[in-house]
């Protein structure tokens, strides 16, 4: 009886287990496994490389078990070996100490190869990286523009094969900003500006949203990504900063960041060309040390001396978007 | 004046809402019951002289085995709450404040309120007499650590009706647990929910790793000890270097938000991510804190049920030591995505992988217990069969969240709520269902059902693959936890569906094992023998449940499995020629006025009393006064007594 039941278990098991493999193969809602973009690529591929590893010591275990919790289940007519004293085996004990060890030593060289390869970007030489500043508000995301000096919310376009260099912040609680199918997530932090390289390959509209808890509406922080042809996204942000929409002030801006979800998207013809450094000074970033520090983007100063500031691995990517 | 009452009753009590009417007048009905049944049937004396003020380990297990049967329910219900909520998009049955509360309360519960006093039970249930002692190192310790716990798990609940939950995460991350983001006293309830009971969670800690090293019987070497008794050594060392870490973080936090202190807020030049840092120095240990003594557990239960001898004894002593040193450096996994740079996340993606191994281990340990033994399918030994496929993909399911960059797809999403469910249901609720069917015998004297327990098994199976497999796709197709509400346009609907089902099965599975107790106190098959399942260890050499002083004469230890080796040598049957008298502690009412004060000062402090607080800390000061002054605290139990007591349960000295 307990054999039947066993077996019925593990079907649940295979079955729940299958069915998410097969799915995800044929899906396009598993957007995760869904790569629009080289980061996100290089994660999937990740993912799938994790997957086969450990399904090396799962595999093999499970089907362990079912063998033998069928062949010594205690029955009287039992007649598999029965010894109760056998205890050790050093053979037996090495091989699994030593199995695991290979295969997290393998996903190890994998893991440390992309996680140094992912903190920069590739750049070729002849594109030049589209900055973005983002700030998570209680709760919607602002972007602001600051070669196109223009402002969106709840929306960005990127051009397609540019890689994106996202400076983010936060004027509210932590949040976390996760395009899937671009490539992962990272916080956003008062006081800080934390920076994320994101790539769309090709045109399309991509799902974005908050991923940290921050409060009341945080269910509600969703964005839309538009990745369109560079000429497109030049002549998109051409047409919001000279079509008839607003302008972000300073006095818009404090309306903004008040608590309250926004429905849809909304577009500013242009903004305070500092109000990202403030955000951040504000929030604390001005007791942080700039020197070398590579969470700061920038600083009130930088205009007057370009280049100086945003160490570490974006250093000369950091001086473009400074404020001018 | 009557305006100022009306005013203050409002933000006092919390209103507006029908569940929290409901449980208003549930909590005032199960108040009365309670007071009424005690007076009507006279039992206030008894229960004063033998629960609240007992220093006995068996009883405070017992004690503790049902706050946290409470708490499992508390959590569960909060559970079910929520997964009714995202069962199909756009559902309003709680809004976005409540769902906040629930599902941050249901994290902290579990953890600390279930989880923790769980595996309490089970220490003070089991150790002391897998040891072949008489008690705890510290018996009045062991008292105050239950009643701190209770009184800290009780302020944590009295949020709920009383001054509104804490709704900022079970970890509640500044700065939105700051005064800032959360102004009203749900998060002061958290931290002096968790203050008091972590006080008493570090002793705890304390005390059994001295009875460990100090109170085992004559001839038990460390290499000679049970591995239960060894993964709680594990569990307490973990204890011992995390809990003063949680302690001080949420002391920072209290001063933040009462004293305006700048430690976790950017301006002012503090830093909210030394917090997540902090909190999870602790936090991480915390899962392995609570998942290792399963561990021990599903050893004893895996060599008792194959009627074998567990396999590779060193390697597991060997990997349960070293995850618990690996456990301290793991923390920075939570938040790979903090932008801490490739050189740490590097390391700390290796450091989290490498404890996969030694767990790995454990597992092959296991299953080669049982090759060619006997397995026999009861209870304890179905658990921990359940156990291993949902560890084995749980733990690689962890592994795969170890791979940092891979992280930034997995964090906060539902892949993660389904990994660490996946570990901590299959890992650590299984393998304490697994040891409380395992000992309850020993404790209560009879077994419980088999028929109604297969049923809760079943139950608990099916639908925890139910539930949480579908999570995993959730995750995949961008889910984030701690949403509360979706809409049609992402195609969640039939996964949540699928995993609210799973999740209400688990809930009839937990009424299951309720009515599996109630049943089996009238009916369940009664231990004679004291050897339910032909265990191999001490506790199963005495009578069920045991006498209070436990062993009448202290035993021997010659080999590992001593009992077993007794049995083998037939020296089982001996009984002794003479008795001696027993020394022991005497009853003390301190450790529960003690904590009163505790709950008291706590509660002041929640809403910023100090009339109430100080005398609170005042009563806490004078019950520690009080006991430095106490000299009358133990007693010898005469040994004719002790003969007596033996013949009544022994009936064959």
């Amino acid at each position: 009886m307990g054999k039947t039941k066993w077996l019925s278990r593990l079907k649940v098991l295979l079955t729940a287990a299958m069915t998410m493999v097969l799915l995800s193969g044929c899906s396009d809602k598993f957007i995760v496994l869904d790569p629009k973009g080289p980061v996100a690529e290089t994660q999937q591929k990740l993912i799938i490389i994790s997957v086969i590893l450990c399904a090396i010591v799962v595999i093999p275990v499970l089907a362990l078990l079912a063998f033998i919790v069928y062949r010594y289940r205690d029955t009287p007519d039992n007649k598999s070996p029965y010894k109760p004293d056998w205890h050790d085996s050093k053979l037996l004990e090495t091989i699994w100490w030593g199995i695991p060890i290979i295969i997290i030593g393998i996903l190890g060289a994998y893991t440390v190869r992309d996680t140094y390869a992912l903190a920069k970007p590739k750049v070729a030489a002849d594109t030049k990286p589209l900055v973005i500043q983002v700030t998570s508000l209680d709760w919607k995301w602002l972007f602001t523009y600051p070669d196109q000096k223009i402002a969106t919310v709840n929306y960005v376009q990127i051009p397609a094969g540019v890689p994106v260099h996202f400076q983010m912040t936060s004027d509210a609680p932590m949040n976390s900003f996760w395009v899937p199918q671009l490539g992962g997530q990272a916080y956003t932090m008062p006081g800080m500006a934390m920076q994320l390289w994101l790539q769309a390959d090709q045109p399309g509209e991509y799902y974005g949203t908050g991923a940290n808890f921050s409060g009341k509406e945080f269910a509600h922080m969703r964005f839309q990504v538009e990745a369109k042809p560079q000429a497109e996204f030049n002549e998109w942000a051409k047409g919001i900063a000279s079509g008839p929409n607003a302008a972000l002030t300073k006095e818009g801006y404090q309306e903004l960041a008040k608590p309250g979800s926004v429905e849809k998207p909304v577009f500013y013809s242009s903004y305070p060309p500092e109000l990202f450094d403030e955000i951040v000074d504000k929030n604390g970033g001005s007791y942080m040390e700039h020197g070398g520090n590579p969470h700061k983007a920038g600083e009130p100063e930088a205009g007057k001396s370009e280049g100086t500031t945003g160490g570490g691995s974006n250093h000369d990517m950091s001086h473009m978007n400074m404020g001018k | 004046m009557l305006d100022k009452i009306k005013d203050f009753a409002s933000t006092f009590f919390v209103t507006g809402d029908p569940l929290i009417y409901g449980a208003d007048v549930s909590i005032a009905l199960t108040m009365i019951a309670i007071l009424f049944v005690l007076t009507y049937y006279k039992k206030w004396g008894w229960l004063w002289k033998e629960w609240l003020t007992t220093v006995d380990h068996k009883k405070i297990g017992i004690m503790y085995l049902i706050s946290s049967l409470l708490m499992l329910f508390r959590g569960g219900v909060d559970a079910l709450l929520m997964r009714a909520q995202l069962a199909l998009p756009n559902v309003e049955f709680l809004n976005a404040e409540h769902y906040n509360a629930v599902f941050t309360t249901h994290g902290t519960i579990m953890i600390l309120f279930m989880a923790m006093p769980m595996m309490f039970a089970l220490f003070n249930m089991v150790v002391p007499l897998q040891l072949g002692a008489r008690d705890v190192a510290y018996p009045f310790l062991n008292a105050l650590s239950f009643w701190l716990f209770f009184m800290g798990a009780m302020l944590f609940n009295l949020s709920f009706v009383i001054g509104g939950s804490p709704d900022a995460g079970w970890l509640s991350y500044p700065p939105l647990s700051e005064m800032s983001s959360s102004p009203g006293v749900g998060q002061n309830f958290y931290i002096w929910g968790i203050q008091i009971s972590g006080i008493g969670s570090l002793a705890t800690g304390i005390n059994f790793m001295v009875t460990i090293l100090k109170m085992r019987a004559p001839g038990m070497k460390m290499m000679k000890m049970p591995l239960f008794s060894w993964s709680v050594l594990s569990s307490c060392v973990m204890i011992i270097f995390a809990f003063p870490i949680l302690t001080v973080t949420l002391a920072l936090l209290f001063l933040d938000r009462f004293l305006g202190a700048h430690f976790f807020t950017l301006d002012g030049g503090g830093n909210p991510m030394m917090y997540v840092n902090l909190i999870w120095m602790w936090g991480h240990p915390e899962v392995y804190i609570v998942v290792i003594p399963a561990f021990g557990i599903f050893s004893e239960i895996v060599s008792v049920f194959s009627k074998k001898k567990v396999f590779g004894y060193k390697s597991m002593v060997f990997s349960m030591m070293l995850i618990s040193v690996l456990s301290f450096f793991t923390w920075v996994h939570h938040f790979f995505t903090m932008g801490a740079g490739a050189d740490v996340n590097a390391f700390f993606a290796i450091s989290t992988m490498a404890i996969g191994i030694p767990t790995g281990v454990k597992v092959f340990n296991w299953l080669f217990t049982m090759f060619r033994g006997r397995i026999q399918m009861k209870q304890p030994m179905l658990w921990t069969l359940a156990f291993i496929p949902c560890f084995v993909v749980g733990g690689a399911t962890g592994v795969m969240l170890a791979v940092a960059p891979a992280d930034y797809q997995y964090h906060n999403s539902y892949f993660l709520i389904a990994h660490f469910h996946q570990v901590l249901i299959g890992g650590v609720v299984f393998g304490y269902l697994a040891g409380i069917y395992y000992w309850w015998p020993k404790l209560f004297g009879f077994k419980l059902d088999e028929r109604l327990g297969k049923w809760a098994f079943w139950l608990w199976n099916i639908g925890f693959y139910l539930c949480f497999m579908p999570q995993y796709a959730l995750g995949f197709m961008g889910m984030t936890r701690r949403v509360y509400t979706y809409g049609w346009d992402m195609g969640w609907a039939p996964y949540n569906i699928v995993s609210t089902v799973g999740a209400f099965m688990m809930g009839i599975g937990f009424i299951f094992q309720v009515w599996q107790i109630s049943y089996s106190i009238k009916k369940g098959d009664r231990d004679l023998t004291g050897d339910t399942w032909g265990g191999r260890t001490l506790e199963w050499s005495i009578p069920s449940p045991p006498p209070v002083y436990n062993f009448a004469v202290v035993p021997e230890v010659k080999e590992q499995d001593a009992w077993w080796d007794m049995k083998e040598k037939g020296l089982d049957k001996i009984r002794p020629d003479h008795y001696e008298p027993i020394h022991m502690p005497k009853n003390s009412s301190i450790p529960f006025i003690m904590s009163v004060f505790w709950f008291v000062a706590g509660f002041g402090f929640v809403f910023g009393w100090m009339w109430m607080a100080v005398p609170g800390m005042i009563g806490v000061f004078g019950c520690l006064i009080a006991r430095s002054f106490s000299y009358d605290t133990d007693y010898y139990i005469p040994a004719e007594e002790v003969r007596e007591t033996e013949l009544a349960l022994r009936g064959n000295v």
